[in-house]
């Protein structure tokens, strides 16, 4: 006790907020199998949070596979939604899966802490493509809406798919529901079957298909973010060529319904502490994120009003009634 | 030259201490994890990512570790075949139907002899065309558009009647009802779930994992249970080592399997398990006389060089594109994603040390496997003098557990249970179980690929048959099917003459 009393002088205010808290480990759930984008998320983190001190000891990443999330959820709603030391890390396809209504509940079940990063997602044709902008695509599509075939790496109604409707929309395409989509089990061979003719338009991640950017075999008519991003700063923006649509695919956390002002606070503190570490800069843009902030309240209420979207489009695509 | 030049540079990497190390040890343990049945390429690779951290591995290094294991599971995956009628990892089904009877002859010594030096031609074969001719064939590899892949699959179908001994109808019962299991889960294409009865666990379908270790080795214990081990489950120790002539009789095959597995590896929506029935099915049209399926050694060495010879292939597209040929590749891919390496059409040029380091170290690890697996059969044969009252709860024990590492769901265990019965019941009623694996396997792919056509063209049938690819795969498959039954006419009057 006097020891860590001492230690908690020295370490100064994060350690005080822990050693609030019960003496239990700090667990990430990562709702997937190991190897993916949840498990690399809470791996990572939770590497950073030790190593930088923000929590007691390590990080427990236990691997929570099933739904596409959907199970790791209903066990915390279920029997962990007051456990402080948790957090279960999700992005963008957990929030498309919660507004089709593939979760048990909706997203004001759980305390949405902070996204700390996200991909951005990208429009990209062949170089050999007779589109040169975002503004002759769309003007095809509006022509006729199955003029070109789409690809991307989900299914119809998924993250991919539902930014490339938002841009349609943009565009003032009705009939966005009759615009041909295929699914690949990825950005790369989406890409690859671009490249061979099969397909017309690819919207996917950037991070996935980067090395085709550089190798010069496609060519992107528009990045969905709301900046130019850092490692292809000329590359346009949807939202510099008068589409008001961004599509990233963030990293975050949530963590359980129950669990008290206080605690969620002490997490969303530790988590910017966290995001401002050169340690998070550095495994940030090295596996091809962007460092992307929001936080608390902020992060709650940007995850409701994609959700939001998210049901709409669905909707009106006819993934759900 | 240029291509010599290159290689010898990476010779230079891959002979550095470390990596030699690297290479013996990724072997050694691939083919430890790649016996296990349960655990796969995939899961040994996935384990062995936070060590190449921990060790502070350079992207080479880790690259190298993870390969050597790579090509290490794919020849240990035969050994719990062979020795048990498990596979140990899916490509290794294939290799059961003539493995087992041969290590039931007393053959098994020569068996695994027969598909070390087969796993040997095949990824030794491919490395080769790696060097050789990787970015052409990738490129070739781009113009296979779903279409063409849906007829690939249809080939495999087509052929499966004839891969078991037993009656071609119950194959093809058998081969439903695996495409009716791989039709549970969530919809790739629209996202909606289908025959999960509301279960979140049933989402992402039954993992081809799960159904193999519960159909193969549930079901033997249960076999073991009914008191009829002593006939159906263990084998009798036999030789303890190989003859020269014996090997010598799968040479042949093992040529033309690596070839068919070799192009199968190459085309990223393919794969090694695709590659072993392919070369299988080649092989037993080629030269069967009636011996497949009771213990040909050409039966083993075929499929053996088939899914190895893929394996090596499956890294073209991942090398020169950044496209995953299998799951293994793409957990590989994210880990050169993560030490700070785009892969991508670029990789040659801006990392010509990791690549040519890596396919260096690819020639040295086929090497190592061979040298390593000889020596060991006399080892592997023994386990078979193990009292079945001790080798069967280790056989329980390591499947629950290879299923619950890879899965983490208890879930899983219940599924491979229910997977069990299902083995036991189709095998009391004389149902061949390879059959149902590949109907799981394959199946789901093979309606991937039909939906993402029908999505291209708006619905229209047509474009199944459009391209000049698919035309001739069908081609093809309509000469094997007109040739089998031709000569299985033949056979027959000749019988009843």
């Amino acid at each position: 006790m006097i020891w860590k009393m001492t230690k908690l002088k020295a370490v100064g205010l994060a350690s005080a907020m822990l050693f609030a808290a019960p003496a239990m480990a700090t667990e990430c759930i990562a709702p997937a199998d190991p190897g993916g984008g949840w498990d690399f998320t809470c791996r990572e983190v939770g590497r950073i949070l030790s190593s930088e001190g923000l929590v007691d000891g390590n990080v427990q990443v236990t691997n929570m596979p099933g739904g596409v999330g959907a199970v790791a959820f209903a066990n915390v709603a279920g029997k962990r939604a007051d456990d402080a030391e948790l957090l279960v890390a999700t992005s963008t396809v957990g929030v498309t899966q919660i507004a089709q209504g593939k979760y048990p509940a909706g997203i004001d079940t759980m305390r949405w802490l902070a996204m700390l990063g996200a991909d951005v997602g990208v429009i990209a044709v062949d170089a050999d493509s007779p589109y040169q902008t975002l503004d002759e695509l769309m003007a095809a599509l509006k022509e006729d809406v199955t003029s070109v075939a789409t690809a991307g790496s989900t299914g119809a109604g998924g993250w991919d798919h539902i930014r490339l409707m938002m841009l349609a929309q943009a565009a003032g395409i009705e009939d966005i529901a009759a615009i041909r989509w295929v699914q690949f089990d990825g950005g790369s061979p989406a890409v690859t079957q671009m490249m061979g003719g099969q397909v017309g338009v690819v919207s996917t991640d950037m991070g996935e298909i980067k090395g085709f950017i550089e190798s010069g075999d496609i060519r992107v008519l528009a990045v969905l973010a709301d900046e130019p991003i850092s490692a292809f700063p000329d590359l346009p923006t949807a939202v510099s060529q008068g589409y008001d649509v961004t599509g990233y695919n963030w990293r975050g956390f949530y963590t359980g319904g129950d669990v008290s002002d206080e605690d969620y606070a002490a997490w969303v503190e530790r988590l910017q502490k966290l995001y401002d570490s050169d340690a998070w800069k550095e495994v940030a843009t090295n596996s091809g994120l962007e460092p992307i902030w929001r936080g608390g309240d902020e992060f709650a209420a940007y995850v409701a009003e994609q959700e939001q979207q998210m049901a709409e489009i669905s909707r009106q695509i006819g993934v759900i009634q | 030259m240029d291509i010599l030049a290159s290689l010898w540079a990476g010779f230079s990497v891959a002979a550095l201490p470390i990596n030699l190390a690297l290479i013996i040890g990724g072997c050694f343990a691939g083919t430890l994890i790649g016996a296990l049945p349960g655990l796969g390429p995939v899961n040994g690779v996935a384990i062995l990512i936070p060590l190449t951290f921990a060790f502070g591995l350079d992207a080479t290094s880790s690259m190298i570790l993870l390969s050597a294991v790579y090509y290490g599971c794919m020849y240990g995956g035969r050994i719990s075949a062979i020795m048990l009628n498990i596979p140990g990892d899916e490509p290794a089904i294939m290799t059961t139907l003539d493995g087992y009877p041969m290590a039931k002859k007393g053959q098994a010594a020569d068996a695994l002899a027969i598909s070390g030096v087969a796993s040997f031609i095949g990824a030794t074969l491919a490395t080769v065309g790696l060097t050789l001719f990787a970015p052409m064939l990738a490129k070739a590899a781009i113009y296979f558009g779903p279409a063409d892949y849906f007829a690939l699959y249809v080939m495999a179908f087509a052929t499966i009647g004839g891969i078991t001994g037993s009656d071609p109808r119950k194959t093809l019962l058998a081969a439903l009802l695996g495409l009716m299991l791989g039709t549970v889960g969530l919809d790739p294409s629209t996202g909606v779930a289908r025959y999960t009865f509301g279960s979140f666990h049933l989402y992402d379908g039954f993992d081809a994992i799960v159904a193999l270790v519960g159909l193969f080795a549930i079901s033997e214990i249960l076999f073991f249970l009914e008191g009829k081990a002593q006939s159906s489950g263990l084998v009798p120790p036999g030789r303890v080592f190989p003859r020269l002539s014996r090997v010598k009789e799968g040479l042949g095959a093992s040529l033309r399997g690596s070839v068919i597995g070799f192009i199968a590896g190459i085309l990223p929506g393919a794969g090694a398990s695709l590659g072993a029935v392919m070369s299988y099915s080649a092989e037993k049209r080629i030269s069967d006389k009636g011996s497949f399926g009771q213990g040909d050694p050409r039966g083993v060495a075929a499929p053996e060089a088939g899914n190895n010879a893929a394996s090596g292939g499956a890294l073209i597209p991942m090398l020169t594109l950044g496209v995953p040929g299998s799951g293994t590749t793409a957990v590989m891919l994210a880990m050169l994603i993560s030490l700070n390496i785009q892969p991508g059409p670029l990789l040659f040029q801006r990392s010509p040390d990791l690549v040519w380091g890596l396919v260096a170290a690819l020639y040295l690890a086929n090497v190592v496997l061979l040298v390593l697996n000889l020596p060991l059969i006399g080892m592997f044969t023994r386990v078979l003098g193990l009292p079945v009252w001790g080798l069967m709860p280790l056989v329980v024990a390591i499947s629950y557990l290879g299923v619950y590492a890879i899965t983490h769901a208890a879930f899983d265990l219940l599924v491979m249970v229910g997977f069990g019965i299902l083995g036991f019941v189709l095998r009391k009623l004389d149902f061949s179980l390879v059959p149902v694996v590949l109907g799981l396997l394959l199946g789901m792919d093979m309606e991937n690929n039909l939906r993402r056509a029908l999505s291209i063209s708006g619905g229209d049938f047509t474009i199944l048959v459009q391209s000049p690819i698919a035309l001739t795969i069908y081609v093809l498959t309509g000469g094997f099917l007109v040739l089998s039954l031709y000569l299985s006419r033949r056979d027959r009057s000749r019988t009843l003459d």
